[in-house]
């Protein structure tokens, strides 16, 4: 019965966005009508009004089905065809509840479950949009939901029931049953769903023509949501991979990947023009479109994982029909939206202009340098596709990736130094020269010491670290002088995501440059030495988990004096249900960096291939995600509660 | 150009991506990279021997006027185990069989060859796939035809199998 409840309310959340998405559009053709009689505008606020509880109601009951289907992986009901084909009995409980995301059809649950909540959040929480701006938002989201409810109801239901029902389940990708993954979908989709109300909001403002400050300020909280789940979800699957694959290495430009960084790409320079919208009432057509863009890069990534037609270690199961239906969906509500974006902006006037050499100036450059490595990313994701049309066979990777994006982001951590001690509309460049004196030396004495203690370091990891120390200077100066009880939360949270941003490039450039790797056919008793660690492998035993069996190697490892010795034991495990062999890489994390271990096949004469790496201080990549991610946490407090400051449109920029 | 035709460009650049990615949903990709040298000279290379006994490869070695097979491998290679019987047979049928061995070490590649066969003349220690990724080669194992003037004429892509044997035979009799 659980399956039927979970299908029926799935049925019933889809009837009720038609139902709002029919409002939306009554509503809307009643109040513009022509003579504009009593009893119209009363249908219309009546109807306007009961926008908001449908959308509520969309959202509980999707909520209701999402729960549905984890009881149903809970319970290991072997009459659904989903369990059976995804679960196993056997399997802990924690990968039970993540295996109702772990495929196909219950991660499209859960991107559905979170645009309905996006929805209902919309009508629960948004106060500040214009009213009518609202309803069109709020018919623009049921719009996308449609779509997918379509998509999900007839060509992937997760509820299916399979007769007679199956003795066992056929298990989980073991390489799936982990805790990183257990928890880096879930935000990642919070965060490409959330963009969804972005891209609601800007059709919305497209609808009605109300493009400005006002709207801006509307829509920045929902845009930081979604940014902030997004950055951690990056995050969080760059971890994943980096200790999970066992390839040492912690951002593979796979087309996955790719396909999460695009939209976070996107909504980071969203998340900067839509500050200007909000303060100096510029950029209005630039923010519309990149409200327009992040989404659709969204739901590329959700076409290109799913269609299969690039390859990755990502893929689910590919079949071209889904890949059809969801490039229809993609074709219908960006290439409509962008079409209604060429045809009605030009009706919005145009924004305040500005000199150069200007806060604005510096957040356009921003936007125009993330957009550049947006279009890289892109077009080397797809350049496979263009070419094989040409008969050739390429794929495009890191060398290719990292030669083209990392000067580019070079570039803009230069502008992320400069912009936040600019004035806004107008600035002097020796001005600026002057107050960033301490960012400029830290950036010389960083070059300088890495030269010094490294010779031979290459140019990108120098540049990195002397921007990195420019960057972690030059973040806290907008706090100098400031009185700090009285800095607005909204300042803290850009000077915690900088600095944040220096501590993570900090982190790559280290790793890239200092890296230690050794390979070796160890033998039992031997030791290795990798970085300032002597690393003795004492042999191979084997070990048992309650699913599956394995082999682990212990290894000990120390550093100058034996007293402070410290074991790691990096595993191979052979899973049963199905089949499959994974290598679980031994970390251990110091002050100053990371000891990895992996153990591989065995060679010949009681030999085994051991893989060392010591990478110098990589976990400030992750930790310098999190103070990124905690930025955006803090300015989105800052901007959803705070209401002391007058609106700048009216007072002009006040310091 | 006029605003207005401006405002249509990320609608076009949009529609160029979605016709893009329609035309890879319609006509899947063939996943076999092959190697774009085929019918190219060898690259220039030269690599130091790989183990005691045996001399390293380069270029030269290869414009004799007689073809041979460039096979790559690795010890630590398992599908390398399953066709080291089928190059033995090749090489007792008469073809002349040069390695190059990546990423290795020079005591797992004599055990290797101690355990599962030797049928090469000489073996280049390529530690870092710089020849294997200039020869335009994914992985291991991999074998080439290299004709007499040192051009490659085919690739075999993954171990080789009994019934690969003969067009290995035919294509390096082809390229005498």
């Amino acid at each position: 019965m659980i399956a039927e409840f979970g299908l029926a309310a799935l049925w019933l959340a889809a009837a009720l966005a038609v139902l709002q998405l029919a409002m939306a559009a009554l509503g809307f053709s009643l109040s513009r009508a022509p003579s504009e009689s009593d009893g119209r505008g009363e249908a219309a606020r009546q109807l306007f009004a009961a926008i908001r509880p449908v959308a509520i109601v969309q959202g509980l009951l999707v909520i209701a089905s999402f729960g549905a289907l984890i009881a149903l992986f809970v319970r290991s009901d072997m009459s659904v065809a989903l369990v059976v084909q995804h679960s196993h009995s056997l399997k802990p409980m924690l990968y039970k509840v993540t295996g109702t995301w772990g495929n196909h059809e219950g991660s499209m649950l859960l991107w559905i479950t979170i645009l309905a909540l996006s929805g209902a959040a919309i009508a629960l929480f948004e106060r500040r949009l214009r009213q009518d701006t609202l309803i069109a938002t709020l018919g623009a989201q049921a719009l996308i939901a449609i779509g997918f409810y379509a998509f999900l109801l007839f060509s992937s239901n997760p509820f299916a029931r399979v007769l007679p029902a199956a003795p066992e389940g056929l298990g989980l990708n073991p390489l799936l049953q982990d805790p990183g993954l257990a928890f880096h979908p879930p935000p990642l989709y919070v965060g490409y769903v959330g963009l969804s109300v972005a891209f609601s909001f800007a059709v919305g403002a497209l609808v009605t023509r109300d493009v400005g400050p006002a709207f801006a300020r509307a829509m920045r909280p929902w845009v930081l949501l979604a940014w902030i789940f997004l950055t951690i979800g990056i995050a969080a699957g760059s971890y994943w991979a980096y200790y999970e694959l066992g390839w040492g290495g912690w951002w593979f430009w796979d087309p996955v990947e790719n396909a999460s960084l695009m939209p976070w790409l996107a909504a980071t320079a969203l998340l900067h023009s839509v500050t200007v919208l909000a303060t100096r009432d510029g950029l209005r057509a630039w923010t519309i479109v990149l409200a327009l863009v992040a989404f659709a890069m969204s739901m590329l990534g959700t076409f290109l994982v799913r269609s299969g037609i690039l390859t990755s270690v990502h893929a689910f199961a590919v079949d071209p029909t889904r890949g059809t239906f969801i490039l229809i969906l993609l074709a219908f509500y960006i290439g409509g939206a962008l079409a209604l974006f060429a045809a009605r902006i030009g009706a919005v006037r145009q924004g305040k202009l500005f000199e150069p050499v200007s806060r604005e100036g510096a957040l356009v450059v921003n936007n125009l340098l993330l957009s550049v490595i947006l279009g890289i990313v892109l077009i080397g994701t797809l350049y496979p596709i263009v070419a094989q049309w040409m008969g050739q066979q390429i794929s495009v990777g890191p060398p290719v990736f990292n030669k083209t994006t990392v000067p580019i982001a070079l570039a803009l951590f230069v502008v992320a130094a400069a912009g936040p001690l600019l004035r806004w509309r107008r600035d002097e460049t020796r001005a600026l020269v002057g107050r960033m004196k301490w960012p400029i030396a830290a950036f010389v004495i960083g070059v300088v010491a890495v030269l010094l203690l490294a010779p031979g370091t290459g140019i990108f990891p120098v540049l990195g670290l002397g921007l990195a120390a420019a960057l972690a200077i030059a973040s806290v100066a907008p706090l100098a002088g400031r009185n700090l009880r009285r800095t607005p939360l909204h300042l803290y949270g850009m000077v915690i995501a900088h600095f944040g941003v220096a501590v993570s490039i900090a982190g790559m450039a280290s790793e890239s440059a200092f890296n230690k790797e050794v390979l070796v056919a160890a033998r039992p008793g031997q030791t290795y030495a990798v970085g300032p660690f002597d690393v003795e492998f004492q042999g191979v035993r084997p070990t048992v988990g309650n699913n599956w069996t394995g082999v682990e190697a212990v290894l000990v490892a120390r550093k100058g004096d034996a007293a402070r010795a410290f074991a790691l034991r990096p595993q191979q495990r052979f899973f049963a249900s199905p089949p499959t062999e994974t290598s679980e890489a031994a970390l251990s994390t110091h002050w100053n960096g990371q000891l990895y271990a992996v153990i591989g096949q065995r060679a010949d004469e009681g030999r085994w291939q051991l893989r060392l790496w010591w990478k110098p201080f990589v976990t400030l990549i992750w930790y310098g995600a999190l103070l990124i991610a905690l930025g955006g946490l803090i300015s989105l407090i800052g901007r959803v509660r705070g209401k002391r400051t007058p609106k700048p449109e009216v007072t002009g920029y006040r310091k | 150009m006029k605003r207005s035709l401006i405002l249509w460009v990320p609608f076009a650049v949009f529609v160029g991506v979605a016709i893009l990615v329609a035309s890879a949903l319609f006509a899947p990709a063939d996943r076999i990279v092959k190697s774009k040298l085929i019918g190219q000279p060898l690259p220039e290379f030269a690599l130091d021997p790989m183990i005691e006994g045996k001399p390293g490869l380069s270029t030269q070695a290869f414009a004799t006027g007689r073809p041979r097979l460039l096979n790559i491998f690795a010890s630590w290679c398992v599908p390398c185990i399953a066709e080291a019987p089928h190059l033995m047979a090749l090489q007792e049928a008469g073809a002349t069989i040069d390695a190059i061995a990546i990423r290795d070490e020079p005591q797992a590649v004599a055990a290797f060859l101690a355990r599962h066969g030797d049928p090469y003349r000489a073996i280049g220690d390529d530690a870092e796939r710089r020849v294997q990724l200039n020869l335009g080669s994914a992985g291991v194992p991999e074998t080439f035809v290299i004709d007499g003037q040192g051009r490659i004429v085919m690739q075999h892509i993954g171990d080789i199998r009994a019934d690969d044997v003969p067009e290995i035979l035919a294509a390096l009799e082809a390229a005498e």
